[in-house]
């Protein structure tokens, strides 16, 4: 890989002020980054790490809300979000043992990967995106594959997820990479279900707003037996079909129910 | 810049750039190669380290992220009088190595797990293993040489 600066803050307030210089980047975990800028398909100039900024690491529970730092590894959210078992045992089935303990929570959603599995976490919990400029509701943020509201240099500083009532994660998982091939998210809250969908669609995660109107008047595997998915946005690759895809995202969706039950 | 890290109980430091992985660290500069190189894509896991305790893959990790860290690495699994350690001694008598390669991310995934999970089962075994790629594929006998290591009767596995 080319080479590149290395610095490493110990505040939010620096590392944004690193990051001004063009082509600077950050680091997290560098579980993704660091595969592409061996690939060379990433140069940065300058790297920022984020990973020892001791404020972004950390989850607290108050008040029906559960907060994760923003460079906290996914190792720590599967052993300390017990307060939200289903978020807990989603981080609990990222990639490996070792891909755990360095990739974080903020690199995932920054990088906002088709198939990555908290994307679909963030948007069926209705979380908020807290970042050192501002915060950006779920439904904002995620904006198509490997893209989100996230301005050049802006920083996820945390996340902020309200906890359901019941929630549950179905992840139909690729054998050889451990991403998604599909999987579904469903949390069940006082004023409603959602529903969202990792890996399945070419614009990235998405809600399934039909399931989330029957699951909402009936949560139950049987509320969403006459509902089809459309076909025509899913992913097709020698992993899956499109109308593979559609399918998977029904029986999982109906899987997450029964789960919660 | 210069790293320094505390390895296997002992300090040592040397020169690195930004780009410098912990793992050609350990090899090139600390002149560690029992650690190795299989992928260097994040998938084979034979270059797996703990750092701060942590299990993680040396490929994927700059050293200068460990700068000031506590690493371990197979050279700190034998007894301190040259012995095999226990994991090790498990993996020759159960045959868990053919080439080799592999094995030196195999004992730190093993001492990984056996610090959190003392009496592992063997789906947990090798569910905690799934980071970790054997092409000799002596995944069975990996297993029970990790069943063995924990003091556990060692099973007849699945397959064989």
């Amino acid at each position: 890989m080319y080479n590149f600066e290395f610095v490493k803050p110990s505040s939010v307030d620096e590392a944004v002020a690193a990051l001004r210089d063009e082509d600077a980047q950050p680091l997290s975990g560098g579980q993704t980054l660091i595969p592409t800028m061996k690939q060379r398909l990433n140069q940065p100039s300058k790297l920022v790490s984020l990973t020892g900024i001791a404020d972004l690491v950390g989850v607290s529970s108050s008040g029906g809300v559960l907060s994760v730092g923003g460079a906290t590894p996914h190792a720590t959210v599967a052993a300390e979000a017990g307060d939200y078992p289903a978020l807990a045992a989603l981080a609990g089935q990222i990639g490996d043992p070792a891909v755990r303990n360095r990739g974080t929570i903020g690199g995932s959603l920054a990088n906002n990967d088709p198939a990555a599995c908290y994307p679909s976490a963030a948007l069926a919990s209705g979380a908020t995106i807290v970042t050192n400029a501002r915060e950006i509701a779920a439904d904002d943020y995620f904006q198509g594959m490997f893209t989100t509201a996230l301005d050049e240099g802006e920083i996820i500083t945390g996340v902020k997820f309200p906890i359901p009532q019941a929630a549950n994660y179905q992840k139909f998982e690729q054998p050889a990479s451990r991403f998604a091939l599909t999987g579904v998210f469903v949390a069940k809250y006082a004023d409603g279900v959602r529903v969202a969908v990792t890996g399945a669609s070419n614009d990235g995660v998405f809600r399934w707003t039909e399931a989330e109107e029957a699951l909402s008047a009936n949560f139950s595997p049987n509320a969403i037996s006459g509902l089809t998915v459309a076909s025509d946005d899913m992913i097709s690759d020698l992993h899956g079909s499109a109308a593979y895809r559609a399918n998977l995202v029904k029986v999982l969706t109906g899987r997450a129910v029964a789960a919660c039950a | 810049m210069k790293i320094s890290l505390t390895v296997n109980g002992k300090t040592m430091s040397g020169e690195a750039e930004g780009r410098t992985l912990l793992s050609t660290f350990l090899r090139e500069e600390l002149g560690l190669t029992g650690t190795h190189i299989g992928c260097d894509t994040s998938q084979c896991g034979a270059c797996t380290v703990h750092v701060n305790g942590k299990q993680v893959k040396s490929c994927t990790m700059f050293v200068a992220e460990a700068d000031g860290a506590d690493v371990s690495t197979i050279e700190g699994m034998a007894n301190t009088d040259g012995s095999l350690g226990v994991i090790q001694q498990a993996f020759q008598d159960h045959h868990g190595l053919q080439c080799g390669f592999c094995t030196p991310g195999m004992v730190m995934a093993a001492a990984s797990l056996l610090e959190k999970n003392p009496k592992p089962s063997e789906a947990e075994i090798r569910h905690h293993l799934e980071g970790n790629i054997c092409r000799c594929t002596g995944y069975h006998n990996i297993v029970k040489a990790i069943m063995a290591a924990s003091g556990q009767e060692v099973p007849a596995v699945a397959a064989e």
